[in-house]
C-alpha cells in the first residue's frame, strides 16, 4: 500500500495552477469565478497563505539550504512555479475551477542559460528576508547559493613541471529520476488537532521540520507518516508536494490530497543539477598523474535546495580516485540561481558529474601518452591505507580498488577488445572504462536511530526512522538484526516511518541506509541480546556470562539449566523493568567510500551514430556484502538509469525556458528492450567502521556508464563527447566533423 | 451513467460519469493495485485484464467495460504470488510499484504464449516499465518460473507459432488505443 492508496475517503482533490513564464511578478489575481464552481473548497493564492520564508531540501543540521520560498509567492521563478491551489470535492470541478482564475503578470527578464548567473543584474532572490543556510557562502545578491575554493599543494607550480597537461570543459544536463510513483501526499487533523501529513518522501523528519517551517507552527503540531514509497533516487529527498495539502488541511481542517501527474513530476519536480566541469590535469610522459584542478559550476535552477550540497561531491568523490599519485589538487565549486524549475537529489548527488569529467579527461590523457587507459588507473589509482587529502583527509581503510580492475578486465576480456573492431557490417565494437567511488553517509552530520523491541514469544520489533525508498533496505536491515539475534528474518517485523513512533533519522540519503543505519540496528541488537541473557540469568540463578543464548534457548553452561526465549519473553510480560526495548544509534566520524569499475562494450553504426551498448561489466567494491541478490539488483537498476543518463536523458527548453520533454514519450527512459548483457561482480574489503564490514551500494552505481560510454566511443570514432547525452545524433556530427578536419589536414 | 461491471468475478453495477477511465473505476473499488505513472500510455504500471487480455486501464473508458469483464492484481491472487516469489527472490521487487502491472501482463503472456522465447518475453513486456530493477532480475524471475511451470513432454519448439501470436498481440495493442 503506497501513499495514494492510503489516502483518507472523500478527501479534497488539490491541482495548482502554474506560471506559464520563466520569470514574472503577479500584477493581479482574481480567484472569485473560480470559487465559485460548484465543489470548490478554496481557492488560494500568495494572499491567503502564511507568509514564511522555508526550504524544501530535506537536509541534516546545521541548515545547509538557503530559507528562499513560501508556500505560494507573488514572485515566480520558473514556468511551472505554482501561482494558486485549487482544492474541491472533484478533479473536476478542481480543474474547472483552475481555468476560472484570472491572472496578470508583470514579465521580468529571465536568466535561462545559468553561466550568465552570477554578478547578474537580473536578481532571483532580490528579497531581503532571503536567508542564507548555515555554512555555505552564498549571497542572494549575486545570484549565489554556494562557493567554494580549496587546495592542496601548489598546482600551477606542478602543472608547469608536467610532461603533458590536459584542460577540457564538459557538460551535464538536468535528468529525471522518473521514479514510477509520481510525487504525492495527504493530510488529515487528527483527534487532537495536529496535522497529519502522509507522503511518498525519503526524509519524513525533515518533512516534518520544514512545513512547521512554512506554515509558522510548532513541530509538535506535526506528524509525518512514510508508508511504503514507489521509487526515489533522491527525488523524494526533497519535500514536493507536501507543502499543498499541508496548507490546505491546515486552513479548512478538512482532509486533502495531491498526486502529480507524470507532467508536473517532470516539469515541476527535483531533477538532476546541470553542471559544467573544467579539468585540468597534468601528467608524466610514463603516465604518472601529479595534479587535477577542476572548477564547478553548477545550476540549482529557481529554489537553492540542494544546491549547496551537490556540488561538492564532484570533487569530493571523483579526485581521491587518483589519491595513489598526485601531489596536488584544487576544487573551486559556485552554485547558481537560474529560471529553471529547481534541481534536487538524484543518485549520485553530483559525483556522477564531476566523475564524468575526470574520467574522460583520463582517458584523453591516457590516448594522448598512448598507454592502455586501464594501465594508467592501476599506476596511479587509490590504494588501501592512502590518505583521500581531496575526502575530508580520511584514509582508505577498506580498497579494493585495484582487484575490481584486475576483475572486470577479465570479465570484459579487455586485453583483446580494447581498443575497438571493425565488423563486416561496417558496424564498430568497441570498449571503455571508467572507475567510480561514492560515500557511506554524511560524516559527523547524519544521524541514524534504530529501537528493537522484544514482544510476547520472543519475537521482534524493529523500528527505524530511516526510510526504505524501494531498495529492500528494511529487509537488509531486518537480516543484520536477525544475524545478532540469531533467529529467523521472519521473527522481525519491521516498521515504516512514524515521526510520532520512530526514533530521529537523517533520512534515507547519501547511501546511508546500509551503513549508518546498519551500525545502529548491530548496536541496538547487541545491546538487547546482553539484556536478554542478563535476565535469563536472574531466572535461572546464575551469573549473566555463564548463560548461552543460541537465539532460542537460554542455557546456564555452568548448571545445565535452560529457558525457551519465548518462555522468558513471556514471564517478563509482568513485572519487568522496561529493558524488553533498546535504542542505539548515533553518527560516524567518517564516511567509507565503496568503490567500483565499469567496462562497456558498444556497437556503433558509424552511418547513423546509434550506438547501442552490448555488454556492461562492472566489480565493485562495497564492503562485505550483506544481501549477494539485493546489492546485484541494486547495481544493475543503477547502471540502467547511467545508460539512460549517458545515452538519451536529459531535459531541454525553448528559449522561452519551457521544458521540452513533460512525459515518457518525449523524455525517454531504458525500457526492457534496451538491456545489455550485465555482469556484476564484487570483491570484498573489510570496511572495520562498518556493520559486518560493510559500506554502501545506493549511489555508486550510476557513476561509470556516461564515462564508460563515452570512453567507448573515442575508442570507436576518436571523438570524445564533452556534453551528455550522447545522442546518436551528436555521435554522428562528431563522425562528420572529424572527417572534415581529417581533409582539410 | 449506469454500467455493470464483472470485476474479479463479482458483479458491480455502478453509476458513473461517461468520460470516467477504467483506471479510476478499479481504484474506487478498492482494486488499489492499479496504479498511473503517466498520461501517456507509456508505463504500464495501470495494466488490467478486459475479458482476459491486458489492456492499459488508464486508456480505456469505465463505460467500454459495461457488461464486460474485468480482472486485476486483487482477482489473481494466488497466482500473482506464485510468480512473486520467483520474482522476489531474485531481488527484482525493489519499490514494488511497478510489479501490479507487470506481474498482470507477465500472466497475460503465460496464457497466451508457449515456450516463448527472450525476444518474445521482452517484447510482450516491453510496455511495462520499471526504474528500480534494471530488468535483468525480472528476466532470471521469468525464466526460473517458467522452468518450474515447464512439464518435460512439453519442451518442443513452437516458435513460429508463437510468432504469429506476437503479431496479432501487437495489433491487438495498437488497436486498443483508439478505444
Ligand atoms: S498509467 Fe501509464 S500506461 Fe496507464
Ligand atoms: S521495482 Fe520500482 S519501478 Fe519496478
Amino acid at each position: 500500500m503506497y501513499a495514494e492508496d492510503l489516502a483518507p475517503e472523500n478527501c479534497l482533490v488539490i491541482k495548482l495552477l502554474r506560471s506559464p513564464h520563466a520569470h514574472a511578478m503577479i500584477r493581479s489575481i482574481d480567484t472569485s469565478k473560480a470559487k465559485l464552481v460548484p465543489g470548490v473548497e478554496c481557492v488560494l493564492t500568495y494572499k491567503d497563505v502564511p507568509q514564511h520564508r522555508f526550504t524544501q531540501a530535506g537536509q541534516t543540521y546545521l541548515e545547509a539550504s538557503p530559507y528562499d520560498r513560501y508556500i505560494l509567492d507573488r514572485h515566480l521563478r520558473f514556468v511551472g512555479d505554482e501561482v494558486a491551489i485549487v482544492a474541491a470535492d472533484t478533479e473536476k470541478a478542481a480543474n474547472k475551477a483552475l481555468k476560472l482564475i484570472k491572472v496578470e503578470y508583470d514579465i521580468l527578464p529571465a536568466i535561462l542559460d545559468y553561466r550568465e548567473s552570477l554578478d547578474n543584474e537580473i536578481l532571483i532572490h532580490p528579497e531581503e528576508d532571503w536567508t542564507e543556510s548555515d555554512w555555505s557562502h552564498g549571497d542572494n545578491k549575486r545570484n549565489s547559493v554556494y562557493h567554494e575554493d580549496i587546495h592542496v599543494g601548489d598546482v600551477d607550480a606542478i602543472f608547469a613541471e608536467c610532461d603533458e597537461v590536459l584542460e577540457e570543459s564538459y557538460h551535464t544536463i538536468e535528468d529525471q529520476q522518473a521514479m514510477m510513483e509520481p510525487f504525492t501526499a495527504n493530510c488529515w487533523m487528527d483527534t487532537f488537532g495536529r496535522l497529519v501529513i502522509q507522503s511518498a518522501t525519503q526524509i519524513p523528519f525533515h518533512v516534518r521540520r520544514n512545513m512547521a517551517t512554512a506554515l509558522g507552527i510548532p513541530k509538535s503540531k506535526i506528524r509525518v507518516i512514510k508508508p511504503r514509497i514507489g521509487g526515489g533516487f533522491g527525488a523524494k529527498q526533497t519535500a514536493v508536494v507536501e507543502r499543498f495539502p499541508a496548507v490546505v488541511t491546515w486552513l479548512t481542517g478538512k482532509p486533502s490530497k495531491i498526486y502529480y501527474t507524470r507532467e508536473e513530476t517532470m516539469i515541476a519536480g527535483s531533477a538532476r543539477h546541470e553542471m559544467r566541469v573544467q579539468v585540468k590535469l597534468g601528467a608524466m610522459k610514463d603516465g604518472t598523474i601529479r595534479a587535477i584542478e577542476m572548477h564547478v559550476l553548477s545550476n540549482t535552477g529557481a529554489y537553492g535546495e540542494h544546491g549547496p550540497t551537490t556540488i561538492g561531491l564532484a570533487g569530493h568523490k571523483s579526485i581521491p580516485l587518483y589519491g595513489g599519485k598526485y601531489e596536488a589538487f584544487r576544487f573551486v565549486a559556485d552554485t547558481v540561481y537560474s529560471n529553471h524549475p529547481s534541481a534536487g537529489a538524484y543518485r549520485g548527488y553530483g559525483a556522477p558529474q564531476g566523475i564524468f569529467a575526470l574520467e574522460n579527461t583520463v582517458n584523453l590523457m591516457a590516448a594522448r601518452l598512448g598507454i592502455d587507459p586501464t594501465k594508467i588507473r592501476e599506476m596511479n589509482m587509490l590504494h588501501e591505507g592512502d590518505l583521500m587529502t581531496a575526502y575530508n583527509n580520511e584514509t582508505a581503510n577498506a580498497c579494493a580498488l585495484d582487484q575490481c580492475m584486475a576483475r572486470c578486465k577479465e570479465m570484459m576480456d579487455w586485453d583483446n577488445k580494447f581498443p575497438a573492431k571493425v565488423l563486416p557490417n561496417g558496424h564498430i565494437r568497441s570498449v571503455g572504462v571508467a572507475m567510480a567511488m561514492q560515500g557511506s553517509c554524511i560524516n559527523y552530520i547524519d544521524e541514524a536511530n534504530v529501537t528493537i523491541k522484544m514482544n510476547d514469544d520472543g519475537f521482534y520489533s524493529l523500528l527505524v526512522g530511516s526510510t526504505d525508498m524501494g531498495t529492500g533496505s528494511d529487509t537488509i536491515l531486518a537480516q543484520m538484526a536477525a544475524d545478532v539475534l540469531e533467529c529467523d528474518v521472519d521473527d522481525i517485523v519491521a516498521y515504516g516511518v512514524d515521526t510520532d513512533v520512530s526514533p530521529y533519522d537523517s533520512g534515507s540519503y547519501a547511501s546511508s541506509t546500509t551503513y549508518l543505519t546498519g551500525n545502529a540496528v548491530v548496536k541496538a541488537a547487541e545491546q538487547l541480546r546482553l539484556n536478554i541473557t542478563e535476565q535469563a540469568a536472574k531466572i535461572l540463578e546464575c551469573q549473566k556470562d555463564e548463560v548461552e543464548f543460541d537465539g532460542k534457548v537460554l542455557t546456564c553452561v555452568r548448571t545445565g539449566a535452560s529457558m525457551t526465549l519465548k518462555d522468558l519473553a513471556n514471564q517478563l510480560q509482568g513485572g519487568s523493568d522496561g529493558w524488553l526495548s533498546v535504542t542505539a544509534g548515533g553518527n560516524s566520524p567518517v564516511s567509507p567510500p565503496p568503490y567500483m569499475v565499469g567496462m562497456a562494450e558498444i556497437d556503433l553504426d558509424p552511418e547513423t551514430g546509434k550506438v547501442v551498448p552490448i555488454k556492461y561489466t562492472t566489480c565493485v567494491d562495497c564492503g562485505t556484502v550483506v544481501n549477494p541478490n539485493l546489492a546485484r539488483v541494486q547495481t544493475e537498476g543503477g547502471l540502467m538509469q547511467g545508460l539512460g543518463m549517458a545515452l538519451y536523458e536529459g531535459q531541454s527548453y525553448t528559449d522561452e525556458g519551457v521544458n521540452r520533454m513533460r512525459n515518457f514519450l518525449q523524455y525517454k527512459i531504458p525500457t526492457r528492450m534496451d538491456i545489455p548483457e550485465i555482469e556484476v561482480d564484487f570483491r570484498e574489503s573489510y570496511e572495520p567502521t562498518g556493520p559486518f564490514g560493510a559500506k554502501s551500494i545506493g549511489e555508486i552505481v550510476i557513476n561509470t556508464p556516461s564515462p564508460a560510454i563515452a570512453h567507448a566511443i573515442f575508442n570507436a570514432t576518436g571523438v570524445m563527447h564533452h556534453e551528455l547525452p550522447i545522442t546518436a545524433e551528436k555521435v554522428w556530427r562528431g563522425i562528420q566533423q572529424k572527417k572534415q578536419e581529417e581533409v582539410q589536414a | 451513467m449506469e454500467i455493470k461491471v464483472k470485476l474479479n468475478g463479482k458483479w458491480i453495477v455502478d453509476n458513473i460519469d461517461p468520460d470516467m477511465l477504467l483506471l479510476d473505476f478499479c481504484r474506487a473499488h478498492y482494486c488499489k493495485s492499479v496504479k498511473r505513472g503517466c498520461e501517456t500510455s507509456n508505463c504500464g504500471l495501470c495494466t488490467v485484464w478486459l475479458d482476459g487480455k491486458p489492456v492499459l486501464s488508464c486508456n480505456v473508458l469505465a463505460a467500454r467495460a459495461d457488461g464486460h469483464e474485468v480482472t486485476t492484481l486483487e482477482g489473481l491472487q494466488e497466482e500473482a504470488k506464485e510468480f512473486g516469489m520467483f520474482l522476489a527472490r531474485e531481488g527484482g521487487e525493489q519499490c514494488g510499484f511497478c510489479n501490479p502491472g507487470f506481474i498482470m501482463n507477465v500472466l497475460a503472456m503465460k496464457r497466451e504464449l508457449d515456450n516463448p522465447t527472450d525476444e518474445e518475453i521482452l517484447e510482450y513486456l516491453a510496455g511495462n516499465l520499471c526504474r528500480c530493477s534494471g530488468y535483468a532480475s525480472h528476466m532470471r524471475a521469468i525464466h526460473k518460473w517458467l522452468d518450474s511451470k515447464k512439464e518435460a513432454a512439453q519442451r518442443e519448439d513452437h516458435i513460429p507459432e508463437n510468432r504469429e501470436k506476437m503479431l496479432a498481440h501487437r495489433l491487438s495493442k495498437r488497436t486498443q488505443k483508439h478505444w
